[in-house]
């Protein structure tokens, strides 16, 4: 390891942390924004011009709010876990090209890595959950544990598809091997990777967690002041992370005409994460069985089936490879149509959840 | 319940949020943007007019929280004048059955809707603070012919549109 | 395989909780997510209106009632109205019925929109629902301060008929909201009535069974849900609905989607309701000769009318004084709300608060 390196690292953390922060100010405002617009809102526009600085007034307040710990919580496992939420979250963006070369680690496994500290999120809501000593927050606890623990599986699975095409689990290469982006080559692995992920990232209609009409508000329902705040910005730097790895995977990351490398990559972020936005402000929630019956009933059997059709398809093109002018073109719409036939098939054979329970 | 319909009912649900996501917002930016309040606006304050007042006490009986106080002693010839007159807006359900009451249109209920104040005892309104002044203007409640001098309510139904 | 040792949970929802609708309690034990237990608490609004109402004078407790059921004050207002007018045997202005029941119409329209939007806020769309409905139901709002001058508490009954006639642009104002609302109620369809995920949530849920709705004399929208056609506009019409044409809407199954079907179904006939209504409206006086202090014979009187929530009835007693010497209020928000427990026992805490929002309960009114 050379000096060079050292540099290199230090200005790439700066940069994304600078980077990740930024973006989380930048969401917090257009959820707001967006929501507001489509509820026939105006959303803030008090501080600043359309208020945009609406967020620091929020952050300001927050920083200003008494800090409690309540009586009988378990103080340490309390005081952590904000920290455990929202650290998992900036180190996803480790991995995650922002153009070509500009990378803090080009790990040969990028994606793997990307999951497994993505799953380390949930440690740190189970520990609020858990330390907060209160009802409503253990109940929120569990149902994250069983929702992301559901959840990791389909979504891990979905990406194998990514992975088989490409032949490497490095982020950059992922991108490259991009010649269209692959939601086109894998719009089913694009649709069970983006409901994991917002089931992950604990979106609407999955985010039961938080379930403010049924238990208030989860796992942060004993937070206040700072530590309410790194939750909140944990749950935006968990949208940062997932917008990010989702344009990497299957929106070809940097690549796109005209424009710079990093707008291209920034518009694709900012339009994965106003789906998730779209998705909120339209959608109700899912009740805690349907959620885990949505998981396992139906994206774990597509995701397997979605494994074995593309290892079948990579089978086949690399003999016909030459004919097609170094693209599986065919496999564009055959794909497209097996995954709608395969949805609306699907759909008719599953129950979504149990019904009443006897006593 | 079966996923019968293959998430086609969502799609609908989300093409229309989608459709209302170009449409005008139909709140009011309300310190700066001011609706017109109805002609007939219940307001948070009394107005009252002493030279019209005989202080026959009949809006105190009708109102049904016993909401008015008026102390009156002898005044020249046959009237009487009229000591103290106090309501406390604070314990008023601004119901106006008082100002339909009253046989000599000497009370009307005001236009402001901006009577917040920082202690109960700002509230009770005193003879003095319920006679017409600039912004303590009375509205058409129950008085047509101050009703005729309004201007008209700004009506949302005409301000939002339909469907598009 | 070992036995886990598990205890069941108690948990007070409310009277501080987002989805109480107010100041309720549900003292709440669960076994994991499930209920095994629910025993519901109420009375923390408790403000003894019967008993203020005794004290009061026959008008005077026309504002009361007002803060019984407040997000339909008008048609509180008209059952009490309706009671002291059969007591006292006054005979009401064509006009002034043809008014009420215009109305009671608006008023239906305005609460069900509540009812539904916050039902799906419940189950947990992040307001989009409520605001497209709150939209509608804030223009009827600035109809009804057009008449009467509030948004909320109206007092624009009076006994022998209404404190004031319409001004003249109401009528075209309700006009055009007549010939806008079936589109926007079309509008709501497409957003909900077919969305998975509020089928998922709803169908099948909380079933409330034909015999146990009559039993526990439900009325209403969770009445008729569960199959029952019963209807106090049909089944006993008062003032002048017997004159208009109208289908009251009947749930098959009586769970939470039957509830928020009949609720919506209800709002496109309330529409065509308010339609006959503009087109035969009379004109006239608003207001019979009542004396001041109205003083009616000795007796006893009861009168019910089909409010959003469901039979609202109004029993008043006289003692030829200027007071009711006895006031009771049949709220039906408060009967329908004993069905509770039966629907929400076995299920998951989630579907507890969609049952609560579907039964549409406005604490002024349970807690009187």
């Amino acid at each position: 390891m050379n000096g060079w390196d050292w540099i290199h690292w230090l200005i790439f953390v700066v940069v994304i942390l600078g980077f990740a922060l930024s973006m989380i100010i930048v969401f917090i405002w257009t959820e707001r924004k967006v929501i507001g617009r489509f509820q026939l809102r105006r959303g803030p526009n008090r501080v600043g011009p359309m208020g945009v600085l609406q967020a620091f007034a929020d952050f300001i307040k927050v920083l200003t709010k008494e800090d409690i710990v309540p009586a009988k919580a378990d103080r340490w496992v309390h005081l952590l876990a904000p920290i455990v939420a929202f650290v998992p979250a900036l180190l996803v963006l480790a991995v995650v090209p922002f153009r070509d070369g500009s990378i803090l680690a080009d790990l040969n496994i990028g994606i793997l890595y990307v999951v497994a500290i993505g799953a380390l999120g949930v440690v740190g809501i189970f520990m609020a959950g858990w330390g907060s000593n209160n009802k409503y927050s253990l109940i929120s606890a569990m149902r994250t544990a069983a929702q992301v623990v559901s959840y990791e599986v389909p979504v891990v699975l979905s990406i194998v598809g990514v992975i088989l095409i490409t032949g490497s689990l490095s982020m950059v290469t992922i991108v490259h091997e991009q010649q269209v982006p692959f939601i086109l080559l894998q719009p089913l692995g694009f649709l069970i990777f983006f409901l994991g992920t917002t089931a992950e990232i604990n979106r609407s209609p999955f985010d039961l967690l938080e379930a403010e009409s049924e238990i208030v508000a989860g796992f942060h329902i004993e937070y206040s002041g700072m530590k309410f705040a790194l939750f909140y910005l944990g749950e935006y730097a968990h949208a940062v992370a997932a917008s990010a790895v989702i344009t990497t995977l299957f929106l070809s990351g940097w690549k796109g005409p005209v424009l710079p490398p990093v707008l291209w990559f920034l518009i694709k972020v900012g339009f994965v994460f106003w789906l998730f936005l779209w998705m909120r402000s339209t959608l109700p929630r899912l009740r805690v069985d349907q959620l885990m019956g949505f998981a396992w009933k139906f994206l774990l059997p597509l995701a397997l089936f979605n494994v074995f059709l593309t290892g079948a398809e990579v089978l086949l093109w690399e003999e016909k490879m030459a004919s097609w002018g170094n693209f599986p073109w065919p496999f564009l719409f055959l794909n497209l149509a097996l995954a709608g036939g395969l949805i609306v098939l699907w759909s008719k054979f599953f129950r979504l959840g149990g019904g009443r329970v006897e006593v | 319940m079966r996923f019968k319909r293959y998430g086609a009912g969502i799609a609908k649900g989300m093409a229309l949020t989608l459709k209302h996501l170009w449409r005008r917002p139909i709140t009011v930016e309300y310190p700066e943007e001011r609706l017109i309040p109805s002609k007939r606006f219940r307001g948070y304050e009394l107005v009252w007019y002493p030279e019209r007042c005989t202080a026959c006490a009949t809006c105190a009986k009708a109102c049904p929280q016993g909401n008015i106080e008026i102390v009156t002693s002898r005044g020249e010839g046959d009237m009487y004048k009229v000591e103290k007159f106090e309501v406390d807006t604070g314990r008023c359900m601004f119901d106006g059955l008082c100002v339909e009451s009253c046989p000599f249109n000497a009370l009307a209920m005001g236009q402001s809707y901006e009577r917040s104040s920082y202690c109960r005892g700002q509230v009770v309104l005193s003879k003095e603070e319920l006679t017409i002044s600039e912004e303590r203007q009375p509205s058409g409640y129950a008085r047509p012919e101050i009703e005729a001098l309004q201007p008209e309510q700004t009506l949302l139904i005409y301000r939002t549109g339909g469907v598009r | 395989m070992m036995e886990l040792k598990t205890e069941p949970v108690v948990i007070n929802m409310g009277p501080q909780h987002p989805s109480t609708h107010g100041v309720f309690r549900m003292r709440v034990t669960f076994d994991g997510e499930v209920i095994v237990d629910m025993e519901p608490v109420f009375g923390y609004l408790h403000r003894g209106i019967e008993k203020l109402a005794e004290e009061r004078t026959y008008t005077q407790v026309i504002p009361l009632t007002d803060r019984l059921d407040y997000v339909a004050s008008m048609t509180n207002n008209h059952a009490y109205v309706l009671a002291v007018e059969r007591l006292a045997g006054i005979t009401v202005p064509e006009r002034a019925e043809y008014l009420r029941v215009i109305m009671d119409e608006m008023m239906r329209i305005s609460s069900h929109l509540l009812a539904v939007g916050f039902l799906l806020n419940d189950m947990g769309a992040f307001f989009t629902p409520l605001m497209y409905m709150f939209r509608e139901r804030e223009k009827l709002l600035d109809l009804f301060e057009m008449v009467c001058g509030q948004r909320l508490t109206y007092n624009y009954m009076r006994i022998g008929g209404l404190s004031h006639d319409i001004p003249p642009e109401f009528l075209p104002a309700l006009n055009r909201f007549v010939q806008e609302m079936p589109h926007f109620i079309d509008e709501y369809d497409q957003l909900l009535a077919e969305n998975e995920i509020l089928l998922a949530r709803t169908k099948g849920v909380g079933v409330l069974s034909r015999e146990l709705a009559i039993n526990a004399s439900a009325s209403g929208p969770v009445l008729r849900a569960s199959g029952v056609s019963w209807d106090i506009r049909k089944a006993d019409p008062y003032s002048v609905y017997d004159r208009f044409k109208f289908q009251v809407p009947i749930g098959t199954a009586g769970d939470i989607y039957d509830r928020y079907w009949v609720r919506i179904q209800e709002m496109r006939h309330s529409v065509r309701i308010l339609e006959q209504a503009i087109k035969g409206l009379p004109s006239g006086e608003v207001m019979a000769k009542v004396p001041p202090l109205l003083r009616p014979p000795q007796g006893e009187a009861y009168a019910h009318i089909e409010s959003p929530r469901g039979e609202l009835g109004f029993y008043v007693v006289s003692d030829n004084s200027i007071a009711p010497y006895r006031l009771h209020i049949r709220a039906p928000t408060f009967i329908n709300l004993t069905t509770l427990r039966d629907l929400v026992i076995g299920w998951k805490l989630a579907d507890a608060v969609a049952v609560f929002g579907s039964i549409d309960i406005v604490l002024g009114e349970v807690d009187r």
